[in-house]
């Protein structure tokens, strides 16, 4: 008998079940179907503007940096901003997302290449798939518009966010996600994102910059 | 790193701990997780019915453990992804050796994974000739020290600066000798160059799962650092090594579930990257790994299901519960001897490694509760551990001076009137005796007490007798 079948056998036996039970398999059906949603915290609900705020203040408690910015084409100037006055050096490499490859970049001193990194880049750009209100979180999906190593390998990463796409919580990510990929489907990699990479792995002192990112910069286009 | 269990000797280990100096300096750093989870709670008045809906959907998953079995492995092929079963250790071991000799492997990184640790999954990679680096800092660390883990989620808590910068000049050899490792920042500088070419040189990344969903096969992974996520993106294979129990429903199931985790982890309100994976590079994909394979670990869970010990199959590795555990605070993570301390650790080694090797473990708690108290997940550990004390003394596993000790407290306790007089008598004569210096700093058959700490004498009647004399009314 292979391990699967031996396995299968003991939760059964242990369940005193036989697998083919009428009610159970509808209770698992019915529940892998409808998703059903739980308790929500109230903290990431209200209007448009109130997620925004709290979006902010979440992020900037988990020592994001955030910036808004009116419009997608307004990006790239707060973007050069950021680099110099954290003397980082004017380069920025990001996929092929066409919310970042259509703004204005030759108006900047900014050298842009693209494509995913092979962990030799200071810094990345990507464009969030969403983000949620409730704990400042971005959620960034895998694919050739925004690879993930851009997430994980710069040093500074940078990510743009339509202000209109924070949901109040992790499950209006997931229901775009099924919007977008269908249901029961995912991107091969989805990060929520919470801040900058971090370790208190030494006497418990909280570090920046452990293996992910040391620095985490998100600019809003409000009037996207 | 694998290690014989020696839970069997908690006493001796429990002793060794607490005469350990440096260990003794090391361990009030695991009482910042107190406050850091009350402050996250507070901000969330919705945290204790999150706990409720955590527990149900668990007990929910285990109740249908075999059928979302089969929906969740149905949906890891549908991604184009390869699922594994391994009854025991073994097993899974094999398995994921034959994964890397299939493919040549020469270096295997490593994302923070319990179950990895549970079946010694290190050694038995460098006994093939395989170098397996860990990537979470405090797993780093303490591979270097060749030492387990001594905490769930902070694997090297037990362990001073000092002894960090040690061990990162014996092992790095090209460290300059006057390069500065005084401070936190400067050792995890110096960790970070270091595991940023073993990342980019692996050629195959394990990681351990928080959740596996079985709606669309994902796996789900929680880190502060990144590491278990660019263990995942970088080499072109991609081994998820899970326990059967780490199954939810649906992605809705687990964003409760991840709501309760970080908080009663470290107190955030989410952990900096919670990455969700399915299935292997897609068509269109700039990076990621080529292959996508999941090794799911029975070794003694699905014979827990239905039994006194099901409720542990809940429990999703925050450490909450060795966080407030004051047993946990004295003697550390080592002394239990094995992979999982405190008081899971006391409730589940008994169950995956016999009660013979662990049914020491549920004895090194006083029952305060407190674990219980901040559990996510609602788990009775204080019950458990006392389900595994009957065990013991059914088996007459406990030794034989605590069953005689037991045996003569029971004959007292049986006899109500008997045991009132000889209370009463023992208690007054105590009084007698002690009132001078109100202590006793030694008496006959309580060495075991007194020779940490003095008794208090006694103020002359027992609690039963002041009860008596309240008319058992409570103002």
């Amino acid at each position: 008998m292979s391990a699967r079948e031996t396995i299968f056998e003991s939760i059964r036996r242990a369940l005193n079940v036989s697998g083919n039970e009428a009610p159970r398999r509808m209770a698992v059906d019915d529940r892998l179907a409808r998703a059903p949603k739980g308790v929500i915290p109230s903290r990431g609900g209200g209007d448009a503007a109130m997620r925004l705020d709290v979006f902010k203040a979440e992020a900037m408690r988990a020592q994001a940096s955030v910036a808004e910015v009116a419009r997608y084409d307004d990006a790239p100037a707060e973007i050069a901003r950021y680099l110099r006055e954290n003397n980082l050096p004017a380069t920025l490499r990001m996929g092929g997302d066409k919310r970042l490859t259509e703004m204005p970049w030759s108006g900047t001193l900014i050298e842009i290449s693209h494509g995913p990194s092979d962990g030799h880049d200071l810094n990345g750009v990507s464009a969030a798939f969403g983000a949620v209100a409730e704990t400042g979180t971005l959620a960034l999906a895998s694919g050739a518009d925004n690879p993930t190593t851009l997430n994980f390998l710069p040093d500074n990463h940078i990510v743009v966010l339509a202000a209109s796409e924070i949901g109040a919580d992790y499950e209006s990510v997931w229901s775009r996600l099924r919007e977008v990929y269908g249901k029961g489907a995912m991107p091969r990699t989805l990060n929520f994102i919470t801040g900058p990479s971090r370790s208190a792995d030494i006497e418990q002192t909280l570090l920046l910059g452990a293996h992910g990112p040391r620095r985490l910069h998100i600019v809003l286009v409000a009037e996207a | 790193m694998t290690v014989a269990p020696t839970s069997a000797q908690f006493k001796t280990n429990a002793h060794e701990a607490l005469g350990d100096a440096r260990l003794q300096r090391a361990l009030p750093h695991s009482r910042n997780f107190i406050g850091r989870r009350a402050a996250a709670v507070a901000r969330l008045p919705e945290f204790e019915a999150l706990r409720d809906s955590a527990r149900d959907i668990k007990n929910h998953t285990l109740a249908h453990l075999d059928l979302y079995l089969e929906a969740y492995e149905r949906k890891v092929r549908e991604a184009g992804g390869h699922v594994h079963y391994a009854l025991t250790a073994k097993q899974a071991n094999d398995i994921i050796l034959d994964l890397c000799r299939e493919r040549g492997a020469k270096s295997v990184t490593k994302g923070k994974s319990m179950i990895s640790e549970e079946i010694g999954l290190n050694a038995a990679l460098e006994a093939a000739g395989i170098e397996a680096v860990e990537t979470d800092l405090g797993e780093y660390i303490i591979q270097l020290r060749g030492e387990a883990p001594s905490h769930i989620i902070a694997p090297a808590i037990h362990v001073t600066k000092q002894d960090i910068e040690a061990d990162f000049r014996r092992v790095h050899l090209d460290l300059p000798r006057d390069r500065d490792l005084s401070q936190p920042e400067q050792l995890l500088g110096e960790a970070r160059g270091i595991l940023r070419s073993k990342f980019l040189a692996a050629d195959i990344g394990v990681t351990g799962a928080n959740f596996l969903i079985a709606e669309t096969g994902t796996s789900i992974i929680v880190t502060n650092e990144g590491n278990g996520d660019l263990t995942q993106l970088l080499p072109s294979v991609h081994i998820v090594i899970a326990s059967l129990e780490k199954i939810v429903p649906t992605l809705e199931d687990a964003s409760q579930l991840l709501r309760v985790l970080a908080r009663s982890a470290t107190g955030q309100d989410m952990s900096v990257y919670t990455t969700l994976s399915t299935g292997p590079r897609r068509p269109d994909d700039p990076d990621g790994p080529e292959e996508y394979h999941v090794v799911l670990l029975d070794n003694g869970r699905s014979s827990m299901l239905g039994g006194e010990f099901e409720e542990m199959l809940r429990c999703i590795r925050c450490g909450a519960c060795m966080n407030h555990c004051p047993v946990y605070h004295a003697v550390g993570g080592h002394a239990y001897g094995w992979v999982y301390p405190g008081p899971m650790g006391a409730v589940l080694t008994p169950s995956l490694i016999g009660v013979a090797e662990g049914g020491q473990l549920p004895n090194a708690s006083t029952f305060c509760g407190r674990c219980e108290s901040v559990c996510p997940v609602r788990i009775p550990l204080p019950k458990l551990m006392r389900h595994w004390r009957e065990r013991e003394f059914e088996r007459h596993l406990s030794p034989r001076l605590a069953r005689y000790g037991l045996g003569v407290w029971a004959f007292f306790a049986k006899r109500a009137a008997l045991y009132r007089l000889s209370t009463d008598l023992a208690m007054r004569a105590l009084h007698l005796i002690g009132r001078g210096k109100g202590r006793f700093a030694s008496l006959p058959l309580a060495g075991g007490w007194t020779k940490y700490r003095d008794l208090p004498a006694p103020q002359g009647a027992t609690f039963q007798s002041q009860w008596r004399a309240k008319s058992g009314k409570v103002k």
